[in-house]
């Protein structure tokens, strides 16, 4: 039973990484961009989600409406500011730029919410379900994390294949320039994916929290870099990948923890991702780019 | 139908445009023919909002369209198919049609273009569910000229639509060219290949290191001296 209940904590915090990855990976497909500040807005999420929720009685769904739309406005704010002045610079120009303003989140965390750990109160009062005669204790938190996940990521599938902003953020991720000439706004489906990205963030900081109760303005820089991982694991690029990227991250993390060793974790996680590089360089569901000339 | 007026474009320090000028009248062709680097794409990238020029302006049916930026001038009736094709290589030729429609709204309208699509190039039919970046340049080079129809325009740019392609390939895309103009659609055509252009053509312009350095009738172009040892190895 030990083994099951690993396993199935690996797929909850895995599937917070995946909710995490799809929105380093979504923006690095379409406006081929690393945003290292991701992992940030996670962070502002959980926090405007325990001052409205813990801090002013807000009912849990409004509190975190509140903060999807927060982070999303954030998110879009970020790109309009940082990132599209930028959108003719170098790489290094613009990869700079994300980890100025993940500092400057953090910073701007610690001068209104102070660096003292505020310890979050679960957004999720059910208490789960015990199976096999109680050996088996599956807590509330754990299944709705694993369902909203799976929500989610099909959701999400259905919206790119299936809706124009859809069709535009697939043409924009192929070929920017091509995408301007059959009319798609490339401006615009950059700001929406930041907004998705961001609103996302949102949900996987209320959701990371509740199972990690202690949130600090550093809460969301480890999760965001294991996200950033799964993303680049899966294949960068991906809406599925970043689903297997984030599943089998939290999973490994989670049996090195328990059978390995608790500090050992995170290299093992780590080591696992240069191998799978080493034999497929562009992660599991990367694809290949092929061009003809 | 389309007009251009002094335009100026600069890269930096290069003058890429030094003030051309020249009109496409309705249900022309239009030859642009000049060497490399003349400044022929980037006549055609200004004129679909691609680049923004530095001074001069852009007339689509006497409508300014200078400042008007690149993903509105589709919906304007003007269709651009780009130098080196740029088929969306990860999607395949049936998605790639279909965003050429993305403007469109009507769906039986959409289906109806794409079956005069495929019909002007049945290969692309048969292709349909395969990826764009898997075809051959030629096969590439009709995707991206269906693509363009798909949104219906009233005028096609096309910049270098034979460039990279054997012989057989040459004469087929000139073929279509021509019934792309014979159904109506006014084309504004860039070429190296200057005496298959001009053989198809109604007029030509012909561009000098940003300049317009001679027009006139096609046909008069095709057997100019200069002309003839400049551009057409005679
Ligand atoms: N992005 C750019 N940055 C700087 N200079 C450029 C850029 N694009 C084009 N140029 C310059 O502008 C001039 C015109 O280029 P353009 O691509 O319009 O020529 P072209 O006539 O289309 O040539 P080709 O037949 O080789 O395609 C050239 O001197 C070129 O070097
Ligand atoms: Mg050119």
């Amino acid at each position: 039973m030990g083994f099951l209940t690993y396993l199935i904590n690996g797929l909850s915090l895995g599937s917070v990484y995946a909710i995490i990855a799809l929105g380093y990976t979504m923006v690095y497909g379409i406006a081929k961009m690393l945003n290292f500040a991701h992992g940030d807005v996670i962070m502002i999420g959980a926090y405007l989600v325990f001052m409205t929720m813990t801090g002013s009685g807000m009912p849990v769904v409004v509190s975190i409406v509140i903060s999807i739309i927060c982070c999303t406005a954030l998110g879009m704010l970020i790109e309009k500011v940082a990132y599209k002045p930028l959108r003719k610079a170098t790489n290094l120009a613009v990869l700079i730029t994300a980890i100025g303003v993940s500092y400057f989140l953090q910073n701007m965390a610690l001068l209104i919410f102070g660096s003292n750990p505020i310890s979050f109160t679960s957004v999720i009062t059910w208490q789960g379900i015990t199976l096999a005669g109680g050996q088996l204790k599956i807590t509330g938190v754990t299944i709705i994390t694993i369902i909203t996940c799976l929500i989610i990521m099909v959701a999400l599938m259905w919206f790119v294949k299936n809706t124009k902003p859809g069709q535009a953020m697939r043409a924009v991720s192929e070929d920017r320039d091509a995408a301007t000439l059959m009319g798609i706004n490339v401006n615009g489906t950059i700001s929406l994916t930041f907004a998705i990205g961001s609103g996302l963030a949102a949900i996987a900081g209320a959701l990371l929290c509740s199972s990690y109760p202690v949130l600090t303005p550093y809460t969301g820089s480890m999760p965001g870099i294991k996200a950033f991982t799964a993303a680049v694991f899966g294949g960068i690029g991906s809406i599925p990948g970043a689903l297997i990227g984030g599943l089998l991250l939290g999973i490994i993390e989670n049996l090195a923890k328990a059978y390995i060793s608790s500090q050992l974790a995170d290299a093992i996680v780590f080591a696992v991702l240069i191998i799978v590089l080493l034999v497929k360089p562009t992660g599991i569901l990367g694809k290949q780019t092929k061009e003809k000339v | 139908m389309l007009k251009v007026e002094n335009l100026v474009v600069n890269y930096g320090v290069i003058q890429a445009l030094k003030g051309i000028s020249f009109e496409v009248n309705e249900g022309e062709v239009i030859a642009l023919i000049g060497a490399n680097g003349a400044g022929k794409t980037t006549t055609l990238q200004t004129i679909s909002g691609m680049l923004s020029p530095n001074s001069g302006k852009v007339l689509l049916n006497d409508v300014d369209i200078t400042t008007i930026p690149g993903h509105k001038i589709v919906s304007m009736g003007m269709a651009h198919v780009p130098e080196g094709r740029r088929v969306f290589p990860g999607l395949t030729v049936l998605e790639n049609l279909k965003m050429g429609a993305y403007t469109r709204s009507n769906k039986t309208e959409i289906a109806k273009t794409l079956e005069q699509v495929y019909e002007s190039f049945p290969r692309l039919k048969e292709r349909q569910n395969q990826l764009a970046g898997t075809l051959s340049g030629g096969e590439q080079q009709m995707l991206a000229m269906g693509r363009a129809l798909m949104s219906n325009p009233k005028i096609v740019l096309m910049d270098e639509p034979s460039m990279g392609l054997s012989p057989i390939y040459v004469d087929e895309i000139f073929k279509i060219i021509q019934s792309i103009s014979d159904a109506g659609t006014t084309v504004l055509l860039v070429e190296q290949n200057a005496k298959k252009a001009l053989a198809i053509a109604d007029r030509a312009y012909v561009l000098e290191t940003g300049n317009v350095v001679l027009s006139g009738d096609a046909k008069d172009l095709l057997n100019d001296d200069s002309i003839k040892k400049a551009y057409l190895g005679e």
